[in-house]
């Protein structure tokens, strides 16, 4: 019996470092193509936006899972070479999230006050230094929660390189599983759960520390209320 | 190489089999995830001891962990444990359902926790019933700015619904992977899965967003 | 106060003949169908202190967002120093300014915000350095001292290192105003600066700016509500309404004895208001 919990421990375990990986991986990317097309939604270009426009509703109107089946499946058959299981998850995974966190950069953006763009031109700040040093560092703590959730999205994810073999945590377990009689089978999900379980709460943890970080920066204190200015009626 | 478009054309009613079921899915799914996402918001809501301690921590849990690993419990492991057997079509609306009820819970709370203070104290005054509160007042003015969050879960469900191939539900990408299987010719099936999707859920989530601008969402 | 007012008369004595700061040439501003400027002509030179007064949507604000390119002009011009502002010239024609013609006119020109507008993820001395380094290319050593100056002349070199949340709004406000000196503007707009503030923090907030006036030779742009501080510092007092000028004098005489009745009913609840 405990052997046998040993076995399933030991083998799920070697699953991790690839669900680890792709998730780094594809929080990674994530963040990147969310600030890449998020901040091309508001670019004064109606081609940019445009293009933007269609990579966001592209990604997000599709299926994760036809997704990932496209790049694994389809794009080897019309590139010529086949990637790496875990590359074209992390690939799906980045793609997929970062057409969500567009939004979140964009909504972001737009949240902070008109005011603070004024208060940045009246100092003749440039188009970027408005952006670089006035909007975003605001806009960035207001994203944080709205990231948080989606890097657990991403996390749970993960699970779908399941169908392209990556040997992830999800399919050490279902490889296991049938040289198993049932009983032994409730360690098997148990432990698969508490291990994604823990790493989602790995990712509130770190994020969590980020937004104090962050809050700190703006010079607020929870709750936020406290410090934020009177706004008069009509203000802003 | 290229695009097929006779293959295209005779992948089509593999496709459309395919189709009907995704279709199917999402529907009881998503109406499993209103009714029992309210029933886990009203326990919470209410507070009864310990019960609302273990809605709780069983929608935090569903939420933090997938959806894929999920099914595969409850089919390889609760269903015989149980003594059930459901099919994996009636197994994959459940546990959609089940799964997206988490989220739906907390749409509902907050959806309640928007309907002003003044309406409880109002209903109070009126010594009406407590079902009646809930019936009457409450929910009346919570659902229209729910409408819009389910909508957008609906439409994640309907995008998930692919996974259900780990037990053997042929949906529409499933389709178009078996139909890929006996050609080789991936290409076009799995194109045409993606580009249903994209014609279902890019329309309905125009619609959400309106939606969303008229009902001032929670 | 008595000190200031020879000296502006002689700078508008010497200036008007050969230098106007600012011109409003037949400017029209319209949002939607509502009109707010309508051919509205008006000057100022330079190291004038002039004040506009006019009942709410009479136009001020607008003037002023105007005039630091927070809004386009839908007729007519505007100059600051002889420059054209909403336009440049090209090829012997005026054409609608772009985005680099306005970054460098809008140097010779800095606003104070009712709501302060500091920016909150900079401490109160990087609100203030920020621009002069990145715009004015000033080194830290330089913008900081400059800074840490200002910050004294509004009494508040103890919050160099403050969060702009932790301070009370006259002091934010403070704050603002050594941010946009900072940038050693030829033109200084004050938009309703006090009316977001505790009424027992108006008077301090007030007394720099006056201070402020009498010792510089800025150009100030003023659209206020406290009468009182329009007497004592402008050198001369506009009155609007409907988008256009009904009147202007020296404050003596506009607060006096007006001539518009218009401007009388208007100054009477403002007035009555106040007490």
């Amino acid at each position: 019996m405990f052997d046998q919990i040993g076995l399933i421990f030991s083998t799920l375990v070697r699953g991790l470092p690839v669900t680890i990986a792709a998730t780094l991986g594809g929080i990674a990317l994530t963040v990147v193509l969310s600030f890449v097309a998020g901040l091309a939604l508001l670019a004064p270009s109606r081609t940019v936006r445009f293009l933007s426009r269609v990579y966001v509703e592209g990604f997000r109107g599709t299926s994760e899972m036809v997704q990932l089946f496209w790049i694994y499946f389809v794009l080897p058959v019309l590139v010529g070479f086949e990637l790496v299981p875990l590359f074209a998850g992390i690939l799906v995974l980045g793609l997929n999230h970062g057409a969500y966190g567009a939004e979140i950069v964009r909504g972001a953006v737009q949240s902070v006050p008109k005011a603070q763009y004024e208060g940045a031109i009246a100092l003749s700040l440039s188009p970027a230094q408005r952006m670089l040093r006035v909007i975003l560092p605001q806009a960035v703590v207001e994203m944080l929660p709205s990231f948080n959730n989606l890097f657990i999205q991403l996390l749970k994810s993960t699970a779908l390189l399941y169908f392209i073999s990556a040997e992830e945590l999800t399919e050490r377990g279902q490889l296991l599983a049938p040289s198993l009689p049932i009983a032994q089978l409730v360690p098997i999900y148990v432990i698969e759960l508490l291990f994604y379980l823990l790493l989602a709460v790995l990712i509130t943890v770190g994020m969590r520390a980020l937004e104090r970080v962050g809050a700190r920066r703006l010079g607020r204190r929870a709750p936020r209320r406290r410090s934020t200015p009177p706004v008069t009626a009509g203000g802003v | 190489m290229n695009w097929d478009w006779d293959y295209a054309i005779d992948s089509l009613p593999l496709l459309f089999q395919g189709i009907v079921v995704t279709v199917e899915l999402t529907v009881l799914g998503a109406l499993l995830a209103y009714a029992l996402g309210l029933v886990l918001a009203l326990v919470r809501q209410v507070r009864v001891p310990v019960l609302s301690q273990l809605v709780y921590l069983f929608v935090e849990f569903i939420r933090s962990t997938p959806l894929l690993i999920q099914v595969f419990a409850f089919y390889y492991l609760l269903q015989p444990a149980l003594g059930l057997r459901l099919s994996p079509f009636v197994t994959g609306f459940v546990m959609l359902g089940i799964h997206y009820a988490t989220y739906t819970s907390e749409v509902y709370r907050a959806g309640i926790d928007a309907v002003p203070k003044g309406q409880w104290e109002a209903a109070r005054a009126l010594s009406l019933p407590r079902g009646r509160v809930w019936t009457g007042v409450i929910l009346p003015q919570a659902v229209p700015r729910v409408l819009p969050s389910l909508g957008n879960y609906t439409i994640s469900m309907f995008k998930e619904t692919p996974l259900l191939l780990a037990i053997g539900v042929l949906d529409v990408l499933n389709r178009a992977q078996e139909a890929a299987s006996e050609t080789f010719r991936y290409v076009e099936p799995v194109t045409l899965a993606g580009v249903f999707f994209l014609l279902v859920s890019y329309p309905a989530s125009i619609l959400v967003r309106k939606l969303e601008r008229r009902a001032g969402t929670v | 106060m008595d000190s200031h007012q020879p000296l502006s008369d002689a700078q508008a004595g010497t200036a008007t003949a050969d230098r106007e700061m600012i011109r409003f040439d037949k400017v029209v501003k319209r949002f939607g169908d509502n009109v707010v400027l309508n051919e509205l002509d008006f000057t100022v030179s330079p190291g004038e202190f002039v004040t506009l007064i006019g009942p709410s949507g009479s136009g001020k604000t607008t003037i002023l967002r105007l005039l630091m390119t927070l809004e386009k002009v839908d007729g007519g011009t505007i100059q600051v120093d002889g420059e054209y502002l909403s336009h440049m010239e090209r090829g012997g024609k005026l054409v609608p300014a772009d985005e680099k013609h306005l970054r460098k006119v809008r140097r010779h020109i800095g606003m104070v915000f009712q709501q302060f507008n500091l920016f909150p993820n900079m401490k109160v001395l990087q609100n203030i350095t920020e621009a002069p380094m990145r715009v004015l290319g000033k080194s830290r050593a330089e913008a900081e001292e400059r800074g840490r100056e200002l910050l004294e002349m509004v009494g508040l070199s103890e919050k160099v290192d403050a969060h702009p949340s932790q301070l009370s709004g006259g002091q934010q406000q403070r704050v603002a105003i050594a941010r946009a000196l900072a940038m050693e503007p030829d033109v200084l707009l004050l938009d309703e600066v006090t009316s977001a503030l505790d009424p027992e923090l108006v008077a301090g907030v007030l007394a720099v700016l006056k201070d402020i006036a009498t010792s510089t030779e800025i150009t100030f742009l003023c659209v206020t509500h406290e009468m009182q501080f329009a007497k004592d510092v402008s050198d001369r007092v506009i009155m609007f309404d409907h988008g256009q000028v009904v009147e202007e004098a020296v404050p003596e005489k506009l607060f006096t004895s007006p001539e518009h009745e218009r401007t009388r009913e208007f100054l009477h609840a403002v007035i009555d208001r106040e007490v």
